[in-house]
């Protein structure tokens, strides 16, 4: 064998390994997770508030929560995020700097660590606008911290619809406003559908910035909006703190659900970008 | 129309320019009313001056083509009449440009009102990711026009002579046509907010030889109703369906410059057999170019 044809040969080993790890890893902690809480994982779980006697204790509460709590984020974080990139794709003269401040803005916003959103919303929403430690302002720090995503999201998509398309339009005699909404947008909704699907799994995933509000850890009664709450990633870490070791396992099948309604959403974005994925 | 079309594709001996533009084009063109009158119109992008010194007069139903090498300015000067150069940053126009006597680009005229008289084909067909029936609607919609929907969309593709091809399938994307079919698409959605003029950029410089043949005996049939202006490499285009033409080149300054200039605008018949212009001889005769 050749040096060259050696080179290549551990080259295309080395990046086996490196796709070995990830997938070990992953592959462990399912394994692990599924192990503890398969026994855990039943209706008790789904459907029970926490309690001091594991054999009772659910995650209802935190699961309702999280529910809400994403149905909230996306009410919030689609209309703003899209709106914020139909500005900068369509309108924003890109020669003036306070477009060009914006847009560096929001590519900063995006590496902001998720705790300094905590801080924010604990002193801005919490205190400053005095909403308390309530759901809805959860669902409104998980919106900040997602919206970059959401904004970079939706520009790929509007970008990617071919300028040929609006010229059509526009030589047509539609106006920007309609160039915009019946065809720019249309067109960009699987993208935009993917990114803020994406968005919301990573904000119901979140823990830091919820607990930084003050979502408190046992709540033992339906969520609403404006009232305290918990969320599953919360339940979770709070139910592996507990001495007993029959919450550990339950705090392993509660990650069995939060892992299930991720992958679901993900699953779903995937599905949507390849149903819809269009060649020009 | 259609036969002519067909015998100088069949023709063996190849015909020159020449012959087929004496074949084509009307006489008695430079008669007809002016929709058009470009005076002195010059164009430059980001201070980069594209084409300068126009003046020409597009008449009525009459089809006018622009020729020239790459770079002379023909597409931008097209893009003019329909103030599609208004959607480029840093674009600027400077003379005028008359429609039926009054200023296209005066302060008190609005480019949506200009494009919905003035439709336009472009190079590459582009028909939007919706249905054949909703590319057609899409005009009328968008201007209110609300009434006979099915009636407008039916006369813009007979008028396109397209409406045979995709009558059983309305409801399917447009995206599944052929190259061909889609620009017929784009000209029957053009068609269907009934403009006056129909401006082509190009139209079948993407299209096999029998869509192109398509399009051109469709140009011959519209120029009855519409004032057709067209932009075009291929010189047998212009020879076949052109009225009128004007020939523009390049010109290129000490620095390095280039700006597009015209050179020469007659009847198509003059241009292709006796220009005045020793560039235009060249250029149509193959000798440049």
């Amino acid at each position: 064998m050749s040096r060259r044809t050696l080179k290549g040969g551990i080259f295309k080993a080395l990046l086996l390994f490196s796709l070995f790890v990830g997938f070990l890893m992953l592959g462990v902690l399912l394994v692990d997770v599924f192990h503890d809480g398969l026994p855990y994982l039943d209706l008790t779980l789904l459907t029970n508030p926490p309690s001091s006697d594991p054999q009772q204790a659910g995650a209802r509460p935190a699961i309702l929560a999280t529910l809400y709590i994403g149905v909230l984020l996306l009410l919030f974080v689609v209309p703003i995020g899209v709106g914020t990139a139909v500005y900068l794709e369509e309108y924003a003269d890109k020669t003036r700097w306070y477009n060009r401040l914006l847009e560096i803005n929001i590519q900063n916003l995006a590496a902001v660590p998720s705790i300094v959103y905590g801080i924010l919303g604990l002193a801005f929403l919490v205190r400053g606008l005095g909403l308390g430690r309530v759901l809805l302002a959860g669902a409104m720090i998980l919106t900040l911290l997602v919206l970059p995503t959401v904004i970079i999201a939706a520009r790929e998509a509007i970008r990617s619809v071919p300028d040929s398309i609006r010229q059509g339009g526009y030589a047509l005699g539609a106006t920007q406003w309609q160039v915009v909404s019946r065809q720019v947008l249309p067109a960009s909704i699987p993208g935009i559908a993917t990114g803020s699907i994406l968005a919301l799994s990573r904000a119901i995933g979140e823990t830091a910035p919820v607990i930084m509000i003050g979502a408190v850890t046992f709540i033992s009664f339906d969520p609403t909006i404006l009232g305290p709450f918990t969320a599953l990633p919360i339940q979770i870490f709070q139910w592996v703190r507990l001495p007993q070791e029959e919450f550990k396992l339950l705090a392993a099948a509660a990650i069995i659900v939060l892992l299930a309604i991720l992958l679901t959403l993900n699953a779903f974005a995937i599905y949507i970008r390849n149903r819809y994925r269009r060649t020009w | 129309m259609v036969t002519m079309s067909t015998d100088s594709s069949t023709t063996i001996e190849p015909m020159s320019l020449a012959d087929i533009a004496k074949e084509h084009g009307d006489a008695g063109v430079t008669n007809r009313e002016a929709v058009f009158q470009v005076n002195d119109l010059a164009v430059s992008y980001s201070g980069n001056v594209a084409i300068r010194d126009v003046s020409l007069d597009v008449f009525e139903n009459a089809i006018t083509a622009f020729i020239g090498p790459s770079g002379c300015g023909k597409s931008t000067l097209i893009r003019c009449f329909n103030r599609m150069n208004d959607l480029v940053p840093g674009a600027k126009i400077a003379g005028q440009v008359l429609y039926h006597g009054k200023d296209l680009y005066a302060d008190d005229v609005d480019p949506v009102e200009v494009r919905r008289r003035i439709g336009m084909v472009f190079q590459k067909p582009n028909p939007f990711p919706k249905s054949i029936y909703d590319n057609i609607a899409f005009g009328p919609r968008v201007l209110g026009l609300k009434d006979d929907m099915d009636g407008r969309v039916e006369r813009a593709l007979q008028q396109a002579a397209l409406w045979d091809e995709v009558k059983d399938r309305l409801k399917e994307s447009a995206l599944g046509l052929s190259g061909g079919q889609q620009q017929r698409l784009c000209i029957a959605r053009c068609l269907a907010v009934e403009p006056d003029v129909i401006l082509m950029d190009e139209p079948a410089s993407a299209l096999d030889p029998i869509s192109t043949t398509r399009i051109e005996d469709l140009m011959h049939e519209l120029k009855r109703e519409y004032t057709i202006v067209i932009v075009t490499h291929n010189m047998q285009q212009a020879a076949r369906v052109a009225d009128m033409t004007a020939f523009f080149s390049v010109e290129v300054s000490p620095d390095g410059k280039r700006t597009g200039i015209i050179v020469e605008y007659d009847r198509t018949a003059k241009i292709f057999t006796t220009p005045a212009d020793k560039r235009t001889e060249d250029y149509v005769t193959g000798r440049f170019g």
